[in-house]
């Protein structure tokens, strides 16, 4: 599904990403954690089209989409969310998540001008499937709030919700549980793993290790910009390197 | 002072303020795009008034006809100014793009110098010049147009943001351009719209305002200007806000020229300007930032 390859990213003269590669199954949960500055943050932005990297790849489905920026990705089927919710603050709940659609509408400026009437048809089409996604995230009663006044939890379920309208066929999360109670860190574990049952393959970079442990099929772990380890839950927390990474070398 | 005068000078003044609300929107709407405060934005009126002029005198069109003709030129004027003066400098910072703006500006004013001449011109009203009274005062014929005409243009526009898919898009690119992309918005794509939508609204005002004041290759300037007045006193919102800055300026200057002096006309509009920039940056309506678009 998604295929990164010998990634390496230097600012200046540090070196944020070396060599990184792995390789993440098409309907997996797939997990990315390191210790604070072991580069995921530096990832997820290159494999989204914010960076471009220094050398190496990105593979989608097969096809090398390094360097496109974010908005072609998303036409792609590549999407995601951030730690700090970015959303279109003035704008209702129910327009932030109908323009996570606007990719999948025609309507241009001219369109708009010149045939009205269809138009309006898939503006009513897209208003309609729009509150599925709002339904799916938990948050319909939601839909007419001014999305700058939400708390931040529902924030986020907003994120997500636009982000599913996108329809990607892969989803990468920066951090979903930040900021978020036990209650709601829950409900968004049964939220990412009803994602993943409608066939979306979800990636999360995520510091709550019970999270990560709970719901991901594979972890990647990253330790100062290399890949430490990889595999299955059980096989990262029996892993003595990755125990020694973050609670520091035994003497 | 009389009822009638004061209702004379109210009436022309909101002529005027629809003008400067129509330029003032154009401001806005780039600018809640990208982030830019295109100066150039007065000379998309001058380009409608003149184009007008060229359809109507030396290509023999009717007026019905030279009228769309010469929005659609402007607007091809708009895209090329994206493409060719703003697009390829993304990553450049506020002041240089300012500067290329104001020199874009002196550009279109100097070509349509060497293209039409020096000479003011008149373009004729749309529906004869026979006053109607209203009260004790009087309009013409063309201050109507210029209401009705702003009007249904303000209406497109607000149909078009709030309840079009590709306007929610453009607003979402005021809000959070990072976001936007990444929920597939092409922004490049909708910078682009907002100059095509810009300039044709600038083309408009001034080809309505031209049968009242005459066009030249210079009367940009002052017009845009204006219209930049407007926009901050709508806290730079592409809604009502915007409409009513134009309105108040226009109705302010009117009253100004009458009671007081009409030499002192354009330095109302930027004594206003100065006041507003010193004591309310955000507009005169306060929530700018839940409203604009």
């Amino acid at each position: 599904m998604l295929e990164v390859s010998g990634i390496s990213q230097v600012f200046g003269g540090v070196t944020a990403l070396d060599r990184v590669s792995f390789t993440i199954a098409k309907g997996d949960i797939t997990g990315v954690i390191g210790p604070n500055g072991a580069g995921k943050t530096t990832l997820f932005n290159i494999i989204t089209g914010i960076y471009t990297q220094t050398a190496g790849k990105v593979l989608l489905g097969g096809a090398d989409v390094s360097g496109l920026p974010p908005e072609r990705l998303a036409r792609l089927g590549l999407v995601r969310t951030f730690q700090n919710i970015e959303l279109f603050g003035g704008m209702t709940v129910h327009e932030n998540v109908m323009v996570g659609m606007h990719t999948k509408s025609s309507s241009g400026l001219l369109a708009c001008g010149l045939k009205m009437p269809w138009n309006m048809a898939e503006e009513r089409r897209i208003r309609e499937h729009s509150l599925n996604w709002l339904d799916f995230t938990g948050i319909p009663d939601l839909a007419d709030v001014t999305a700058g006044n939400l708390p931040f939890g529902k924030g986020r379920l907003l994120e997500i919700a636009r982000a599913l309208a996108v329809e990607p066929q892969i989803i990468l999360m920066d951090e979903p549980a930040a900021g978020l109670n036990s209650q709601e860190t829950l409900e968004l574990a049964k939220l990412i793993q009803r994602i993943r049952e409608t066939g979306i393959t979800v990636v999360l970079v995520e510091h709550d290790m019970e999270l990560i442990m709970d719901i991901c099929d594979r972890i990647v772990v990253l330790n100062l910009g290399r890949k430490l380890a990889e595999g299955t839950p059980r096989e990262i927390q029996d892993n003595h390197e990755v125990v020694a990474a973050y609670l520091g070398e035994d003497e | 002072m009389q009822f009638d005068q004061l209702l004379q000078y109210a009436l022309s003044g909101l002529s005027t303020g629809a003008i400067y609300a129509l330029i003032g929107i154009g401001f806005s709407i780039i600018y809640n795009a990208t982030g830019i405060i295109n100066f150039a934005q007065g000379e998309f009126v001058m380009l409608g008034g003149m184009l007008t002029l060229f359809f109507l005198e030396l290509l023999k069109l009717p007026i019905w006809a030279a009228i769309p003709c010469a929005v659609a030129a402007a607007t091809v004027g708009g895209i090329l100014f994206e493409r060719l003066a703003i697009r390829p400098l993304r990553q450049a910072t506020p002041i240089n793009l300012v500067i290329i703006t104001i020199g874009g500006s002196i550009l279109i004013r100097g070509l349509a110098m060497l293209l039409w001449g020096k000479d003011t011109h008149a373009i004729p009203p749309f529906s004869g010049d026979e006053p109607i009274a209203i009260g004790g005062a009087t309009v013409l014929p063309q201050h109507l147009w210029i209401l009705g005409i702003t009007v249904i243009i303000i209406a497109i526009n607000k149909f078009y943001f709030f309840h079009t898919i590709s306007g929610k898009a453009m607003r979402a690119c005021a809000y959070n351009r990072r976001a936007a992309g990444l929920v597939g918005i092409d922004v490049r794509r909708m910078v682009l719209f907002s100059f095509v939508i810009s300039s044709a609204m600038g083309a408009v005002a001034g080809i309505i305002v031209a049968p009242l004041t005459m066009v030249a290759y210079d009367v940009g300037g002052m017009l845009g200007l204006k219209g930049f007045c407007a926009a901050i006193i709508g806290g730079m919102s592409s809604g009502i806000s915007t409409v009513l800055g134009g309105l108040i300026l226009g109705v302010l200057e009117s009253l100004g020229a009458g009671l007081i002096s009409s030499g002192y006309k354009d330095a109302i509009a930027f004594i206003i300007l100065l006041l507003l920039l010193f004591l309310r940056p955000q507009g005169l309506f306060g929530k700018a930032e839940s409203e604009r678009v």
